[in-house]
């Protein structure tokens, strides 16, 4: 390849191929590639090169290009080929929802009447468990907030009307962010060091003529904690999902270090459309996958997938994972123990949040449950957005 | 010196590293778009054996940051000589000598260790740059090296600006212990490197291999990639393939067939945890051997 090409990179591209690869840059954009301008323009400089104009070169060419990821490359050849070989756009585009094939008519959280931003909320959730967080009992004790702290303590389950679901899922998300805040500034109070720093020693002791007066020192920096959420998104879950996935997408959004799976019968990796910075669309996205296709929970063999195929980089010893399922397997309950056996020991704390906790006479007897429970360290309840807020103290311990 | 892709495939093979396809097309990539590759795979299929092969390709130095969990700028860029620094001092401390012209006469070029990344830039012929396992490191590194990749130039602040002489080509490897940035990702190529099919990794075996026949290589390729199929904790990778090819060549054993004991004894060299190890029992191992054939 000479120089000469690059200098004149897609001067010798005509139009129709110019708008095909734009095209096909949005149509992977579509399908969560991240690909900018400087990767099109790459892409026209590659197209330009004589070298580059035969397939087998240039199918492995632009997928250098375009991924990013390795969920990115094992899609890309599809993509690739649904897009150049005449099979058409509208196939390629049907790949970002491949968790789901044969899905019922979706319904959307956007629907449910869910609003952006509802400002004001803040401080009730916060006040309500600072002072010491009475979980479960908050109901009109002070004034003035009462219908909002009402919120906080109802079974989520309870709350039909579309304006209180809203109110809701604002707090779910206030919640997850104050969490945040919390256990970030710790983080940062914690830091402490005792290595001796001898650049700036000695930079700063020149004055002196060289005689070590005043020490410089170098802090370790702790890092935090890192959150691993497992959801159970089947059917009996139906209930409390739609909270719980406003409260994950706070929580992925503000932790840096966090991840986010989604299982009823499968396993999804949902971090990345957690990420999305617009609340709505990250969610409504999320509450696809999150639908789960009937026919029961297989909470082992989620695990299964996770441990075999996502533990390894997913997890390491600073990592909590919090398990959010009502522990109703339809799979085996010797896998879900064996599975949870070998989670337990990749990770540093493992917390169950079991929604049905919070019912008044339940004891887990699930078979499922009851051979997950030797491995939990922290078995939770998960009704309502008083028991998530009361997790943070023990977030912060570990 | 650019060369197209066919050359590079050549020369890939020329110096012994048996390539899939696509490495080449993304090795010669790199130099059309002067961007830095990055690759991912499990430990063990061969990243780091990419950039070595790479310089060798191109007959450049390579230059190796290894990254590890606290790397700072430090160990990474330059680092001041302070022995030498501190003596300096005193030496000088009798001569009347103000502060200012000591603190110029110690942060000089000569007092200047320099450290990978600092070397990199400042070869007169562009070497290639391995940033090893760079999921090690931490953030700010990352965004560090991400400036230094984009820029090609580093501000020391004692000494001023160092732009780069010649612009390296770099390799950056992850495992992916963490989650890259998106910036980071951007920034460059990316290839995903995979375990090698058995034929490839037969012919792996054979390159590396001095005095091992081609058939016995194809059963361990074979053995090994049903091995890395089996529920364990630790995959084996090429290189552990390679000790086991070595050491079944050592002891004079041709068809693995024959000989199910040796085979199973010597697996050790693929698995190295003991609870892997009681995972491939006996059993297992014939069974494997049975798809062998």
């Amino acid at each position: 390849m000479s120089v000469a090409a690059i200098s004149t990179s897609g001067d010798g591209i005509g139009g129709p191929t110019r708008h095909r690869l734009a095209d096909f840059a949005r149509t992977l954009r579509k399908n969560g590639f991240k690909v900018g301008l400087a990767e099109t323009a790459d892409a026209l400089a590659i197209l330009a090169a004589p070298l580059a104009r035969r397939p087998s070169t240039l199918k492995p060419a632009l997928r250098s290009l375009f991924c990013a990821t390795h969920s990115d490359w094992q899609r890309f050849d599809e993509i690739f080929d649904a897009f150049w070989q005449g099979r058409g756009v509208h196939q390629a585009r049907t790949l970002a929802g491949t968790v789901f094939e044969n899905r019922a008519p979706v319904r959307h959280l956007k629907d449910m009447g869910w609003r952006v931003g509802t400002p004001g909320l803040l401080d009730h959730v916060e006040r309500g468990h600072d002072d010491g967080g009475n979980a479960g009992d908050g109901r009109g004790k002070r004034e003035g907030a009462s219908r909002f702290e009402n919120l906080a303590s109802v079974d989520l389950r309870h709350i039909v009307e579309p304006a209180d679901i809203a109110q809701a899922h604002a707090l779910a998300a206030r919640l997850s962010r104050v969490m945040r805040a919390r256990l970030v500034r710790r983080e940062r109070v914690r830091r402490r060091g005792r290595r001796l720093d001898l650049r700036h020693t000695i930079h700063r002791n020149v004055s002196h003529g060289g005689t070590l007066v005043d020490l410089a020192w170098r802090r370790r920096k702790i890092r935090p904690l890192r959150l691993v959420f497992l959801l159970d998104a089947s059917g009996s879950m139906n209930l409390y999902t739609a909270f719980f996935v406003r409260f994950l997408h706070g929580v992925v959004d503000a932790f840096r270090e966090s991840e986010a799976f989604v299982f009823h019968t499968r396993l999804a990796h949902v971090s990345a459309s957690l990420r999305d910075r617009d609340v709505a669309r990250a969610v409504d996205k999320l509450s696809l996958m999150a639908q789960g296709i009937g026919g029961g929970t297989k909470i082992g063999e989620s695990l299964a997938t996770f441990n075999r195929w996502h533990a390894r980089r997913v997890l390491n010893s600073r990592s909590a994972v919090m398990i959010v399922s009502d522990g109703y397997d339809t799979g085996s309950p010797e896998q879900l123990g064996e599975e949870m056996r070998r989670l337990r020991r990749r990770c540093r704390r493992i917390i169950w949040l079991n929604p049905l906790l919070g019912w008044n006479n339940y004891s887990p007897q699930a078979r499922g449950m009851r051979a997950a429970l030797p491995y939990i360290d922290l078995f939770a309840p998960a009704h309502n957005l008083e028991s998530l807020a009361a997790l943070e103290p023990y977030l912060a311990r570990i | 010196m650019t060369l197209n892709r066919d050359d590079i495939s050549d020369r890939l093979a020329a110096v012994g590293y048996i390539a899939d396809r696509d490495i080449a097309t993304a090795l010669w990539l790199m130099d059309f778009l002067k961007r830095p590759l990055l690759l991912e795979g499990e430990a063990g299929v061969g990243k780091t054996e990419v950039a070595k092969a790479l310089a060798a390709v191109h007959g450049a130095e390579l230059i190796r940051l290894q990254c590890y969990e606290g790397l700072d700028q430090n160990a990474a860029l330059y680092e001041w000589n302070y022995q030498r620094q501190l003596l300096a001092i005193k030496t000088r401390e009798g001569t009347g000598e103000n502060a200012e012209a000591i603190e110029e006469h110690i942060f000089s070029e000569r007092y200047l260790l320099e450290r990978p990344l600092l070397t990199a830039i400042r070869r007169e012929k562009p070497p290639v740059l391995l940033v090893d396992e760079v999921d090690r490191a931490d953030e700010e590194f990352e965004a560090f090296l991400l400036e230094l990749l984009s820029d090609f130039q580093v501000s020391i602040p004692e000494l001023g600006t160092v732009k780069a002489i010649s612009i390296p080509r770099v390799v950056l490897t992850s495992n992916g212990t963490r989650e890259l940035s998106d910036a980071l990702r951007r920034r460059c190529l990316y290839h995903y490197v995979d375990f090698p099919e058995v034929d490839r990794e037969a012919k792996i075996i054979v390159t590396r291999t001095p005095g091992i026949d081609t058939a016995l290589a194809l059963q361990i390729a074979r053995m090994v990639a049903n091995v890395r199929k089996e529920d364990l904790r630790k995959v084996p990778g090429v290189a552990e393939s390679l000790d086991w090819a070595a050491t079944l060549a050592g002891l004079d054993l041709h068809d693995m067939r024959q000989e199910p004991e040796v085979v199973h004894e010597t697996m050790l060299c693929l698995l190295k945890t003991r609870e892997d190890r009681s995972r491939l029992t006996r059993e297992v191992t014939e069974r494997l051997l049975g798809k062998v054939a």
